[in-house]
């Protein structure tokens, strides 16, 4: 498949060449290329990837294992550097990580030696230093209640199990109230009735906060739960957007309506015919 | 949630498990596992010492038939057969001059503890009875702007442990002072560990007395004015730079391999670099730095004695020395004496340290 045919459907508000209009995008990723220099010569990740995300809207990525999501989504963070193209944040070119695009990392990275209340702090007070100290401890505390951790505010981070670990992730990524979250595979490694959970405590604090999303996932129901358009990435080396799904369920949604709604099965049929193509 | 401290944490905390067990032996509470643990931590070990302090008598028995049938070989070679009685002889009453000098049995060794135990005792007394006596002359003296009479007679064996536990504790200071910065900020920069590198490697095998005689030079010639107590200077400083070079290491490691994850996330919250060395970098490499302190101080307290005996500081090190050298009947079994209590209070150091790693570090499986 190549970026030409695009299926999807094209909705209303788009311009004559499929692209948004500027003033309803958030984050812009033009002609990007990714080149890993190897002993055996170059190795290119990604090629003439051109993707746009709107502001408010909710974005999984789908792909194979090591084709290159991973490295995108850093890009966008701004830990990897870009080779060729740009990623641009409202207009302005990335150049280098900051707070305006918060990441949840697939491992929960939490300080160990730190309490929940202190890890997310620890953002909070590079993002408010002009807030009073009291602020601060109440925005992290919001945000930690939100994540159903109000009975955890000073415990260890290493006393928390994974989930609840990335339950502060969450809190934390929040709490500095990015511009882009960007989610790496966060519940990759839990459980899947955590893992449930936790997809269930995301959407519902974005369904309030409406951060702009990018969330990397191997799990087609998760993919189609929590996003408004599915990109489905090709398989390196060089890959590049494959086809993009539109997910057109109302907001808030429940798991039990999006399971029982007549479009889930087509949707999941075509995440995995791409998939197993 | 707060957590209860009890007797049993503690103890597993400070790496004495056994503790709570023989504890449980005598509230009766023991059931078929814990008489099995009872079995392995307190009754093997105990076998074990008992064991050991046989094979030592039996030892020291034979060493002490040979040094003997030496001795009366020799005295009947030279001398004839009435010498040789008379040597027997000597050697069966227990005559202290004609006594083999040999391996100590675990008895004298014993004995010599008691003795070195009344001897401290006497001197403390004799120490008191000075400064009681010497009291109302120097008020006076330092009214009048003197320096007061301070006791000059002979260091106990308590004192001389006294003197190498403060010898040993300002040298592993002197190594964290300087190793813990440096090992920061050379694991902080890729090109200061390479440009360092060579002069760890090159200096951390350096044996402790090539130390002491370039600490010696140093010292010498900077305290020639002045009264301190160059002995002492001398030995910290040795025992502090053999020391610190496991804590330089393990800091520089440490710092230099702090987990990707977090040094993501401080790039991502955009911490300044004091921020990310003080909230990030330190906290996670602090079991390092701590592992690194631990060795420190084993080594320091292995090789002061060795210092302490060339630098003639009046510790543990110098009374082994003088003890060895002054070849009386009782000798050996005071430098047993004294390696016991080098042993043991080496080992209650590094409890002490374990103790602390355990308490600052977020990964409690330190062994």
């Amino acid at each position: 498949m190549s970026t030409d045919t695009l299926d999807y459907k094209v909705v209303g508000d788009r311009t004559d060449n499929g692209l948004f209009p500027p003033s309803r995008v958030m984050l812009d990723l033009k002609n990007l290329k990714k080149v890993y220099p190897t002993p055996k010569g170059d190795y290119v990740v990604l090629e003439d990837l051109n993707l746009q995300i709107m502001k408010e809207e909710f974005v999984t990525i789908i792909g194979h294992s090591g084709c290159g999501k991973t490295t995108m989504l850093s890009m966008i963070a701004g830990l990897n550097n870009i080779t060729d193209g740009y990623i641009s944040v409202l207009g302005k070119h990335v150049k280098g990580p900051g707070p305006d695009r918060g990441v949840i990392f697939q491992a929960p990275s939490l300080m160990p030696w730190m309490t929940s209340l202190q890890n997310v702090l620890l953002g909070v007070n590079q993002v408010f230093p002009h807030a009073t100290r009291a602020q601060r401890n109440d925005i992290a505390k919001y945000y930690l209640q939100k994540v159903g951790l109000e009975d955890a505010f000073h415990k260890k981070a290493s006393e928390l199990s994974q989930g609840m670990q990335q339950r502060v992730g969450i809190a934390r990524a929040f709490a500095i109230k990015p511009k882009v979250l960007l989610l790496d595979e966060p519940f990759g490694m839990l459980d899947s009735l955590t893992r449930g959970e936790l997809q269930d405590i995301l959407i519902e604090i974005w369904n309030k906060e409406k951060i702009t999303a990018v969330m990397i996932t191997h799990d087609v129901d998760e993919a189609i739960f929590l996003a408004d358009r599915v990109v489905m990435m090709t398989s390196g080396p060089s890959a590049k957007i494959g086809d993009v799904l539109e997910v057109d369920f109302e907001r808030p949604r429940t798991r039990k309506t999006v399971l029982e709604h007549e479009d889930y099965y087509k949707y999941r049929k075509h995440l995995i015919d791409f998939l197993e193509h | 949630m707060k957590q209860s401290i009890t007797l049993n944490k503690v103890s597993k905390f400070v790496g004495l498990g056994f503790i709570s067990t023989l504890k449980s032996l005598f509230t009766g509470k023991l059931d078929k596992e814990d008489f099995k643990d009872f079995l392995r931590k307190t009754v093997v070990p105990l076998t074990s010492i008992v064991l050991f302090i046989g094979l030592w008598h039996v030892g020291a028995k034979t060493l002490y038939n040979i040094e003997a049938d030496y001795k009366i070989n020799k005295a009947m070679e030279e001398q004839g057969q009435a010498a040789a009685d008379e040597m027997a002889a000597c050697i069966a009453s227990g005559d202290i001059s004609c006594q083999p000098n040999t391996l100590p049995s675990p008895a004298q060794v014993w004995d010599s503890y008691k003795t070195l135990l009344a001897d401290h005792k006497a001197i403390s007394a004799d120490k008191a009875a000075f400064k009681e006596k010497t009291a109302a002359l120097n008020a006076k003296r330092i009214a009048e702007g003197k320096a007061p009479i301070t006791y000059t007679g002979r260091p106990s064996f308590v004192d001389q442990i006294i003197t190498s536990l403060k010898t040993v504790f300002a040298g592993f200071l002197l190594a964290l002072f300087i190793a813990v910065p440096i090992g920061i900020v050379i694991g902080l920069s890729k090109t200061l560990r390479s440009s360092f590198n060579w002069l760890i490697q090159i200096f951390k095998p350096v044996s402790p007395v090539v130390w002491l005689l370039l600490v010696f030079m140093i010292v010498k010639t900077m305290t020639k004015d002045s009264n301190s107590d160059s002995a002492f200077i001398i030995s910290f400083i040795s025992v502090g730079l053999c020391a610190m070079w496991a804590t330089l290491v393990n800091t520089a490691m440490g710092v230099s391999t702090v987990d990707k994850d977090y040094i993501n996330v401080a790039k991502v919250l955009k911490l300044g670099p004091i921020q990310k060395v003080f909230k990030v970098i330190l906290p996670s490499s602090l079991p390092l730095i701590f592992t690194g302190l631990r060795i420190t101080l084993s080594v320091a307290w292995m090789v002061l004695i060795a210092i302490e005996l060339l630098a003639q500081n009046p510790g543990l090190g110098l009374f082994v020395w003088e003890e060895f050298q002054n070849g009386a009947n009782d000798s050996n079994s005071k430098i047993i004496v004294a390696m016991f209590v080098i042993g043991i209070i080496g080992f209650l150091l590094d409890r002490i340290m374990l103790t602390i790693q355990n308490m600052v570090s977020f990964n409690k499986n330190a062994q």
